[in-house]
């Protein structure tokens, strides 16, 4: 605590570090070979270059990653037609996916947690479904999707729904469950009616629970993005990873891969910002 | 024709006659509206040309009709404009379409028929989909979201009987390709080009109903392999194969192309067998569309299958497969290396061993829905278990491939159409003759039922 106090620049510095040896470790171990070419020169315009030296194609090193990165990063949001689409655009496709199948994920979850939390015959009726259902992967709902909805895209919002609805449920129901019973007591000692109640005592005491769950329901809403879409295609990151796959593009994937990573930490600092501005100290 | 038309149907005349009763046959009656339309064509020419009758008929006195029309038809487009009149069949009851398809060759004519621009000649505006895996692809077309989709010519069978799936009416208008597959082997099973030595193997094929399956499964029995028991044998999404064959999960596959290509051109492995060479001519993917479209918007379907018909005539000639390649090869399409995707529709390619092959038909493109590539592919699946029971080979053929009316079209297109929808065919040098698929089941030693 001392150390980070008296050098606030030390931390920084450590993660330079880290990826700095990251990128050497990856370059020295990605460095292609020299080898001779072993087949004919025609033979050898047919294949790519390693397969010429009688070779498996190889891992891409961090340059050839690091020049995808820009390559796309100078164009996001170009439009060459149905199948290929800039990764600005594809980011943006699974973006609204997430949003529409999150927020809708909260509106149901929200009211629905309060109702659990308030009363522990609902809640501990209701808990056997939730446990089962929790932990369903959103690859397993999606063919159940598909078969009922009869459309791809609202499947997909609603693997997003199902799979996200869950942590804000469990964690609602929780921190209204648990608002200290001394401040109902009093709320009732006062007088006041059960619906003010629920928005002036316990909404603000179990506020940071709630926020907490939204918090992890983003994060599992963005994890399930990406399969969801690889499954279903058409557009979005899930899609392009899917359709560079298919081309074995690995340098894409990684670029790919970044990308999603970055995404999913904007989201999760977004809702830790907010989580702050609801919590309060006894 | 007539061996074409359906005797079942009250509507057809078997004998004499035409739809209007006016003539002797279909044809006749065919060719004297074609020839009415063409003088509506060069009659409303004509009035636009010279729109004082008196001047029209000077004009032809002067210089004699022949002449008129060799001057007329060298400003203005004669010969286009009949063509394009007659392709007005009816109104197009729906333009804008969806088609699904799957990044592998087979979908060639589907794929390049939109950039260029087949469908768009016969007035369509065809987005074309790529889809992630057979299961999507077939999901999605039943629920309406493509209006036909690129499938697997045993597909629509399967779908049609309710195998796999909730049964619905499905069709096959037309093949797409014959030929193209391969079966490609890990590096380390270089030495092993017998198929008997492959027991233990773990292969791969693109779905359970798919003509991969089937011709890996006669190739091992034939060689004396249970595919059920001897092997192993997964379905597994193209794209993934080669990353599986890569990782050594899997030997081999009997793959769809470019997938057995791009795993010589990564290195990875090297093609065994071209499909070729268990049965040459084989189907590969089909033209899939539902009863309910066929019936319910003729105009659009005849406009869909024409399409279709033209691009796959014009793949078939090898002039154009260099220009196909490039039109397909980019991200939106196939999203592969432009010199693997060229390797595979000239024929000319790295067999990973070291070799340059040259097999001109290693690919080739016959939209003709042969009644008996159904019948064969449902022999198949009464011989691995996959349908039980007495089956109607004949009706079941007749009902899904439609080969009536992709002879009609594919003459009215200047594509020569085969008479007879039934062929024998030999696999392996075993004789398939579709009217005893009964007979030719109890031919073999290793089946299921």
């Amino acid at each position: 605590m001392n150390m980070t106090k008296q050098k606030p620049w030390l931390a920084p510095l450590l993660s330079l570090l880290i990826l700095l040896l990251t990128l050497a470790a990856w370059h020295l171990a990605t460095r292609p070979k020299e080898a001779a070419v072993i087949v004919d020169p025609e033979y050898a315009a047919l294949v790519g270059g390693a397969a010429a030296t009688g070779a498996k194609s190889a891992f891409p090193g961090p340059g050839e990653v690091g020049a995808k990165i820009w390559s796309h990063l100078k164009d996001p949001f170009y439009d060459k037609g149905t199948n290929d689409k800039g990764l600005g655009i594809q980011i943006g496709f699974s973006l609204a996916r997430v949003l529409g199948g999150y927020l809708l994920a909260a509106l149901v979850a929200i009211p629905l947690g309060f109702a659990i939390g308030m009363s522990p015959l609902i809640y501990r009726a209701l808990d056997p479904f939730i446990q089962i259902l929790k932990p369903i992967s959103p690859l397993a709902w999606m063919p159940l999707a598909l078969y009922t909805i009869k459309d791809s895209s609202i499947s997909a919002i609603f693997v997003i729904f199902i799979c996200s609805i869950w942590p804000m449920l469990i964690n609602t129901a929780f921190g209204v469950a648990s608002v200290r019973r001394d401040w109902l007591n009093v709320a009732r000692t006062l007088e006041v009616s059960r619906l003010r109640t629920a928005f002036l005592v316990i909404l603000p005491a179990a506020a940071p629970t709630i926020m907490t769950g939204m918090r992890i329901s983003i994060g599992i809403a963005w994890l399930v993005i990406v399969a969801a879409e690889m499954l279903v295609g058409g557009t979005g990151i899930g899609y392009f990873v899917w359709n560079e796959w298919n081309n074995l593009s690995i340098t894409n994937i990684f670029t790919a891969i970044l990308l999603i990573g970055l995404v999913g930490m904007l989201l999760d600092t977004a809702l830790a910002k907010l989580t702050r501005l609801v919590s309060y100290r006894e | 024709m007539s061996i074409f038309r359906n005797p079942f149907d009250p509507e057809t005349r078997l004998h004499k006659g035409c739809s209007c009763g006016q003539h002797s046959s279909q044809a006749a009656h065919d060719m004297e509206l074609q020839a009415a339309q063409d003088r509506a064509v060069e009659g409303a020419v004509m009035r636009a040309l010279f729109p004082d009758d008196n001047m029209r008929r000077n004009f032809l006195r002067s210089v004699g009709a022949g002449t008129a029309l060799a001057a007329i038809s060298t400003i203005f487009p004669l010969g286009a404009a009949k063509e394009a009149f007659a392709q007005t069949g009816g109104k197009l009851e729906k333009q804008k379409l969806k088609v699904g398809f799957i990044p592998i060759t087979c979908a060639t004519p589907i794929i390049m028929a939109a950039p260029m621009g087949f469908y768009a000649k016969y007035g369509l505006d065809v987005e074309v989909v790529k889809t992630a895996g057979w299961a999507v692809i077939r999901d999605k077309a039943m629920n309406k979201e493509y209006d036909a989709a690129h499938m697997l010519s045993p597909m629509p069978i399967a779908m049609s009987m309710g195998v796999g799936s909730n049964p619905m009416p499905w069709t096959v208008p037309a093949i797409e390709n014959i030929n193209g597959q391969a079966i490609t082997l890990a590096m380390k099973h270089k030495d092993k080009r017998d198929p008997k030595q492959w027991k233990g193997f773990k292969f791969a094929v693109p779905f359970d109903f798919s003509m991969h399956n089937y011709l890996l499964r006669y190739y091992l029995a034939e060689a004396g392999l249970d595919p059920d028991t001897d092997v192993q044998i997964r379905a597994v999404p193209p794209p993934e194969m080669v990353a599986n064959l890569r990782a050594e999960n899997i030997d081999g596959f009997l793959g769809p192309d470019p997938m057995n290509q791009r795993a010589v051109y990564d290195g990875v492995g090297f093609i065994h067998m071209l499909s070729r060479d268990i049965w040459d001519g084989h189907p590969c993917c089909a033209f899939g569309a539902s009863k309910e479209f066929v019936t319910s918007m003729p105009n659009t379907y005849q406009a869909l299958l024409k399409s279709i018909i033209d691009a796959t005539k014009f793949a078939s000639n090898p002039a154009n497969r260099k220009d196909i390649a490039k039109a397909i090869a980019p991200a939106n399409y196939l999203n592969q290396p432009e010199v693997v995707i060229d390797q595979i529709l000239t024929g000319t390619f790295a067999d990973g061993l070291g070799g340059v092959q040259k097999v001109p038909d290693r690919l080739e493109f016959d939209p003709f829905p042969y009644e008996s590539f159904a019948v064969w592919i449902l022999t198949q699946m009464k011989r691995w278990g996959q349908i039980k029971g007495d089956v109607d080979y004949r009706k079941v053929a007749r009902d899904v491939f439609l080969a009536t009316d992709a002879a009609r079209l594919m003459k009215e297109n200047g594509f020569p159409a085969p008479e007879v929808s039934m062929k024998k065919v030999m696999i392996m040098k075993k004789e398939f003759d579709p009217a005893k698929p009964e007979d030719y089941l109890k031919s073999f030693a290793i089946k299921r039922s």
